[in-house]
């Protein structure tokens, strides 16, 4: 096999640079470094707030300790033991403490809570997390599609009182901040109006129910995540009418619609085909970012109506200063969201072929 | 400048935004200088429904909501309009610096850029606030600021970029102007309707953010202001008392109305300053 001089340069040149330069100009890798990259930041911002804040959570523990043990507790010993709660070794340099740090998130290890003791950060968070994913889900999807049937059919309305109507409506409520809505809810509905059993809807699901597949218990699910769902729902759905409105508009006045009319395709299949689904593209990465946004929210709207997901735990844990629950809440929610804007990307490229061709437009 | 003034004139929404906003800007300036603030404690008047006294009502310890709303409003748009500014600055200096440079400048803008967008920023700022307690202003403001600037940036840029290509733009450049002429005097003033604009949004965000953060208690509470109400009404149970409508709904009221007229602002704003939509 003989190696052309072209070869030889390509090799020579196949450097560090190179190889990161191979990674960004594609679409797929670019994206999953870039999640890479922002899991890292948020890591390491967490790990020097937590070590080098003046009255860091570290320094604060040392300090309880000291006063708690009314003395007996010597400086050095109060900071060995708290090496201990943040599986640091505080006596190491600080790239060693860095270090560690990381190969323990790297390893899911994300500590042991301050106020259980031996209960580990992940087996909290595996607990609560999946009653904020399924109360942000089934809000976020719900505003989606029928804020993208509302927009649509909005657009093919242009001007007339049925527009005015739902786009006034939708930028008028998702300008209130949520939270507000929440209290809203609960001061008019529930307390004046008494329409609502807020004490009663508390909590992910009733107590005494056993989880399982079973009829009763996702309907008790349901009947609890109810009043944040619909948070998420309203506040969301005139973000989604505004923006499917106005690329639908774009999408109309696009050659290939018209070309399609003059075809003699039906109204039903224009809109499908050819409109709604250009229409809904750019849409995509925008529920991604929402995603962010809305959870969140959620942090308020589940601490306002006592729902135990996460964000409750997070605020809990928060005023305990049970600070490796905090980092592990953190570390757990920005990986979800980067996760969903991955999905996004690729998801984007999936739907719209004229993407991740040839390198083409990206962000 | 009047040309604006003439087509905002226009348009009701707009119109009813920008009165609101001046609305405000007096209630939580102007007011507070005429009306003395009385925080004296009254027991025998707690939980007032409105009556000419008190027109909205008193609170949890008697005292007067309508005088608590006309001195708590300072300090909320203080940080809301101190937050848009950083964050607007940033955005405007290193998105047009960004486009203008290129190169690993750019790049590195532009990554870091998608990070933050990315990030799940109340919960970021939550931790952030539990851990800083930001205690003044300024603190708060450039908190908040610091998670805002991203997607400001990203549209400077793209406008930069495309201004960039001017023939007055070359013409700067062949003259040697110097890069900071030729983004401040030159381009920035074709983007003023954009930022303005985004600055308005901004404002919206920094209060939602910081509302937020009082009402679940991580911020160190000081003085008056709407959001304080918002947290003592929940500390003290007062959600659950059906005598205190008045009391809640007067501080909820105002933030909303507040964000209402600015969004209703920027949103007449874009009609005005997008002509394309102007003629839809």
């Amino acid at each position: 096999m003989s190696v052309t001089p072209a070869e030889v340069r390509l090799a020579a040149r196949l450097g560090p640079r190179e190889v990161f330069g191979a990674f960004w100009t594609h679409p797929v890798l670019r994206a999953a470094l870039k999640a890479i990259l922002t899991i890292w930041v948020t890591t390491t911002l967490t790990f020097f707030l937590i070590r080098l804040m003046p009255g860091s959570p570290v320094d604060l523990k040392i300090d309880e300790l000291m006063q708690t043990s009314n003395g007996a507790l010597t400086y050095d010993d109060a900071r060995a033991i708290a090496s201990g709660l943040f599986s640091i070794d505080l006596n190491a340099p600080l790239h060693e403490q860095y270090l560690s740090f990381m190969g323990n998130v790297l390893h899911g290890n994300l500590g042991n809570s301050f106020l259980s003791a031996g209960t580990s950060v992940t087996s909290i968070i595996l607990a609560v997390l999946p009653w904020t994913l399924f109360a942000v889900g089934t809000g976020l999807l719900l505003s989606f599609s029928v804020g993208i049937a509302l927009g649509l059919l909005a657009a093919y309305r242009r001007n007339s009182f049925f527009d005015r109507l739902v786009t006034t409506g939708g930028s008028v409520v998702s300008s209130i901040p949520n939270y507000l809505l929440a209290l809203m809810i609960v001061v008019i509905l529930g307390s004046q109006l008494r329409l609502i059993p807020i004490a009663q809807m508390r909590g992910a699901f009733s107590p005494g129910m056993h989880p399982g597949f079973t009829l009763d218990f996702i309907g008790d699910i349901f009947y609890h995540a109810s009043l944040p769902i619909t948070i998420f729902f309203l506040t969301q759905l005139g973000n989604w009418i505004l923006s499917m409105r106005s690329a639908t508009l774009a999408a109309l006045d696009e050659d290939y619609v018209v070309a399609a009319r003059a075809r003699g395709l039906t109204d039903g299949r224009i809109t499908t085909a050819y409109v709604g689904r250009n229409a809904i593209l750019p849409l995509v990465t925008q529920f991604a970012i929402a995603t962010g946004f809305v959870l969140g929210g959620a942090v308020v709207i589940e601490q306002i109506f006592v729902y135990e997901g996460i964000g409750l735990r997070l605020l809990a844990a928060i005023n305990q200063r049970d600070y490796p629950l905090v980092q592990g809440i953190l570390l757990i929610t920005t990986t979800a969201v980067v996760i969903a804007n991955l999905a996004a990307d690729l998801l984007y490229g999936r739907l719209d072929p004229r993407i991740g061709r040839a390198g083409g437009a990206t962000g | 400048m009047i040309e604006t003034l003439r087509l905002l004139s226009r348009r009701p929404v707009a119109l009813i935004g920008l009165g609101g906003v001046i609305f405000f800007v007096l209630l939580a300036y102007v007011a507070p200088l005429v009306v003395s603030l009385q925080d004296a404690p009254d027991v025998t008047s707690v939980y007032l429904s409105p009556s000419l006294a008190h027109p909205l009502g008193t609170d949890y310890q008697g005292r007067d909501v309508l005088n608590q709303i006309v001195h708590g409003g300072a300090d909320i748009l203080t940080v809301a309009f101190l937050a848009a500014f950083i964050s607007t600055a940033i955005a405007v200096t290193f998105g047009s610096l960004s486009a203008t440079l290129g190169g690993r400048f750019d790049a590195a803008t532009l990554g870091l850029t998608d990070i933050v967008l990315t990030i799940p920023q109340l919960i970021v700022l939550i931790v952030v606030a539990a851990i800083v307690h930001p205690s003044s202003f300024l603190v708060m403001a450039v908190i908040l600021a610091l998670l805002q600037w991203a997607s400001l940036l990203r549209q400077v840029r793209a406008q930069v970029l495309s201004l960039k290509e001017r023939d007055y733009v070359e013409a700067a450049r062949s003259l040697d102007l110097g890069i900071f002429h030729i983004i401040f005097r030159e381009m920035l003033p074709n983007m003023t309707s954009y930022i303005v604009i985004h600055f308005i949004l901004a404002m919206t965000q920094a209060i939602y953010a910081q509302v937020g953060l009082i009402i679940l208690g991580l911020v160190p509470l000081s003085g008056e202001n709407w959001a304080i109400m918002l947290y003592f009404a929940r500390d003290q149970g007062a959600l659950y008392f059906r005598d205190s409508l008045w009391y809640i709904l007067s501080p909820i009221l105002a933030i909303v109305l507040f964000q209402l007229s600015l969004v209703s602002l920027a949103s007449g704003l874009e009609d005005i300053f997008n002509p394309r939509l102007r003629a839809a």
